[in-house]
């Protein structure tokens, strides 16, 4: 059992770590430190093709298709140098972490050569259409129909909060391709292009004034026949599969800019004065202590070569950091006492740290709720019996 | 990365829990707390035909080497099933401090009588502890398993001594003790003639290292076992023609459970792993830890007796034994507030 990486590793840290920064003070210096997902989204699509162009956007990727074939440490020292240089979020995480790993795990080889080398170089941007409005925790719910009608498919429905669909050029579909069918079965996964007459796009404003995500209504969109991965009504694999990957070496990245969020707490707190009451004090070292733990949580999670048994760490991790990031939000508000509550902008805008209190909210519900990772870890990590049906 | 237990730490892992689970059983567990919490028979073989007491000692003074890493796995095990042993203050906390602080003479006298069981020492700390020419004067008050000692090391504001249980001016009391596995006792010293150790910061960073590791892995050991016989209850027992396992409210404090678990089980590998490798945030990981599992264990005992319903509120049944080694280790070495503030104190860059 060790802590740290090889020296190899550390080479390549400082190599990540040059490019990146040079990249940062250089001809990208005007979107360092972005922290919304949605500002300067065409600046953003551009950085995607910059990382596409020098083989940094998806290094764990084998090299055939774009990528450098990283080893897992590897990929971990590229995100957290990513996240250390303060590089903005990928616009194309979703293209990146789940839909290239789905496509290079289930889909054809003309599939691979169609999307995967387009969304290493950054030209294929992604988004994500899996919840409806009837269709949220319980994702098999979903209605959106597909039809196959003279070699197209021919999809009407509605989707809602898809993330980032005014700034992606594809979108992955859960659709319901088997008349009549409920639950798991007659599922299709669709990849269709978004800018289609088919297909409007509507933004939906979030608690923080900003909107990320949208609603996606599709009337006679279309796609041709060969759009499903997987076969015709084998979707819903196909969507577990997609979401086994949504845990990942990204996750480390991720740390690092909770990282940042929490020492501009501890530094707000030292300017203010709240580090001298104790119940803060108490309340950053725990912060302090849960970021740490996050952190040998995904390393062991990580360094678990044979997944042959379930792995605790994985199965916890999302309900852990989620919990831990809303806690940081109200302890940044707890910090910064009404001085948070106010902002100097005209437009309802927020610093960083009232941001993250707003949005964290948004952790504990994207990805599986708390409630639906608890439901999970009891049952698939300590055998706890399924939650009962209802037949509404 | 590897993060991740070496096949020969596997092992040690799987023989220390198979030893546990066969020889410290409940009844003789239940036989050690009505004496002086001490299962003789299981501190023989631990020490002799196991040699798991030499582990954490280095091999140039008879120990078996190995690390933080090691001890914890074995700490992880005992306290899966509240082992009735001295281990905690004779090894982890007396042996570490001679290995560490004790004169070469010191060494050689005292670490094999340690190692082989054959001697049990106990360590006490006294703020008050002077010596004023006449002898060490001063009153330990928590000595854990302080009645079943030979031997104490008690530390004061200034200095580490080796103390003979049986030295003139040496007073022992057992206390009744809510944790009866683990009693503990007040030594009172009145003009004793101590043996100073030869270095005694040394000493005692070293015992408080592994003491806060030890306690923390223990509190792992003890948490997770608190978890899997829940767990196992709540698929027997049945309620509303249901297993209990089936209430979502049930089911979430387990997971809530096997969350902090897990995050425990970091805690305590990284600070094990951090002041093995003498990593720069080594301390931090142990306050982190000792702090984290500590208040684990606490949470997952005080479960097990809510989910068990009246059986659990029982003296038959175990549920009591983790409550109660929980909360003793919750006060062990520091609370966690105290730990906590270390954090901070750190954080704030206001350590000296
Ligand atoms: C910021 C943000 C971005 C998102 N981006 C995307 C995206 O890009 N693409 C996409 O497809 N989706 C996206 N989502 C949707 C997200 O996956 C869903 O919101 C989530 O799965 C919950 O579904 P729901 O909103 O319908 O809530 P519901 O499922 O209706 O849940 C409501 C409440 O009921 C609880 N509940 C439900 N079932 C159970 C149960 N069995 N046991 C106990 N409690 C239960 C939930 O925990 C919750 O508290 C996004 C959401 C957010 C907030």
């Amino acid at each position: 059992m060790k802590l740290g990486f090889s020296t190899g590793d550390e080479l390549f840290r400082q190599e990540c770590a040059d490019w990146l920064n040079g990249q940062m003070s250089g001809e990208f210096k005007d979107i360092k430190g972005i922290t919304k997902l949605t500002a300067s989204p065409e600046r953003r699509k551009e950085w995607e093709q910059r990382l596409g162009e020098a083989r940094w956007g998806c290094i764990g990727w084998p090299i055939e298709w774009g990528g450098r074939g990283a080893t897992l440490g590897q990929q971990v020292i590229f995100a957290e140098e990513y996240a250390r240089a303060g590089v903005p979020g990928r616009v194309n995480h979703i293209g990146v972490e789940l839909a290239g790993p789905t496509i290079l795990a289930f889909g054809t080889p003309e599939q691979k050569q169609r999307f995967l080398p387009s969304i290493a170089k950054g030209m294929t941007i992604f988004c994500q259409g899996f919840s409806e409005p009837n269709a949220g925790s319980d994702l098999a719910g979903v209605r959106t129909a597909a039809r196959l009608e003279g070699g197209e498919w021919v999809v009407n429905g509605q989707k809602i909060w898809t993330s980032l669909a005014h700034i992606a050029d594809w979108i992955f579909v859960l659709s319901r391709s088997e008349k009549g069918s409920s639950g798991p079965n007659g599922l299709t996964f669709l990849m269709m292009e978004l800018r289609q007459p088919g297909i409007e796009v509507r933004g939906i404003k979030q608690i923080n004034g900003d909107s990320e995500f949208n609603e996606t209504f599709f009337t006679d969109a279309r796609c041709p026949a060969d759009s499903l991965i997987g076969a015709a009504g084998d979707g819903w694999r196909i969507a577990m599969g997609l979401l086994a990957f949504e845990r990942g070496v990204s996750t480390l990245g991720q740390q690092m800019g909770f990282r940042n969020e929490l020492d501009e707490i501890i530094r707000a707190a030292k300017e203010n004065g709240a580090a001298r009451s104790p119940l803060i004090r108490q309340r950053i070292a725990k912060a302090e202590i849960g970021l740490r733990l996050m952190r040998y949580g995904a390393l062991r999670m990580l360094s678990n070569a044979d997944h042959s048994k379930i792995d605790g760490a994985a199965l916890t991790y999302k309900i852990q950091w989620a919990s831990w990031r809303r806690g940081l939000g109200e302890l940044a508000m707890d910090v910064l006492g009404q001085a948070g509550e106010v902002t100097d902008t005209n437009d309802y805008e927020w610093a960083a740290l009232p941001n993250l209190f707003l949005f964290s909210r948004a952790d504990t519900i994207y990805g599986g709720t708390n409630q639906i990772q608890r439901n999970l870890i009891a049952e698939r990590g300590l055998g706890m019996p399924r939650e009962p049906r209802g037949d509404a | 990365m590897e993060f991740a237990f070496t096949s020969e730490q596997k092992m040690i892992a799987e023989t220390a829990r198979v030893f546990f689970t066969e020889n410290a059983t409940r009844e003789r567990t239940r036989q050690a707390m009505a004496c002086d919490g001490v299962d003789y028979a299981l501190w023989a073989s631990f020490c002799q035909e196991l040699g798991f007491s030499a582990i954490g000692i280095p091999e140039n003074l008879g120990g078996a080497g190995l690390g933080l890493v090691e001890m914890a796995i074995i700490a992880e095990a005992a306290g899966a099933q509240v082992a009735a042993f001295p281990m905690f203050g004779s090894l982890v906390l007396c042996a570490q401090a001679i290995a560490a602080g004790g004169g070469a003479g010191q060494r050689e006298d005292l670490l094999p009588r340690l190692m082989s069981g054959e001697t049990i020492a106990a360590y006490g700390h006294a703020a008050t502890l002077v010596d004023d020419g006449n002898g060490l004067s001063g009153e330990a008050a928590f000595v854990a398993h302080g009645a079943s000692a030979r031997i104490f090391v008690v530390t004061g504001n200034n200095g580490a001594w080796i103390v003979k249980a049986d030295a003139p001016g040496v007073s022992i009391a057992q206390l009744t003790t809510m944790d009866q596995t683990r009693p503990y006792a007040r030594v009172v010293l009145s003009g004793v003639v101590g043996e100073p150790l030869a270095q005694p910061g040394k000493a005692i960073a070293a015992a408080q290292r592994a003491g806060f590791v030890a306690i923390a892995a223990e509190a792992l050991g003890g948490a997770q076992a608190c978890l899997d016989r829940t767990v196992a209850y709540a698929r027997e027992r049945i309620q509303f023609g249901r297993s209990i396992g089936s209430f979502q409210a049930y089911k979430h404090r387990l997971a809530d459970m096997m969350i902090e678990i897990e995050q425990a089980r970091s805690a305590v590998y990284w600070a094990a792993c951090a002041t093995d490798e003498g990593a720069v945030d080594a301390e931090l990981a142990a306050h982190a830890a000792k702090s984290f599992a500590a208040d684990t264990y606490f949470m997952c005992a005080g479960n097990m007796i809510q989910l068990h319903g009246g059986i659990g509120f029982t003296w038959e049944h175990d549920a009591h034994l983790f409550f109660k080694r929980a909360r003793a280790l919750q006060s062990m070495l520091g609370n966690g507030d105290w730990h906590r503030e270390q954090v901070a104190a750190m954080i704030f860059g206001e350590m000296a």
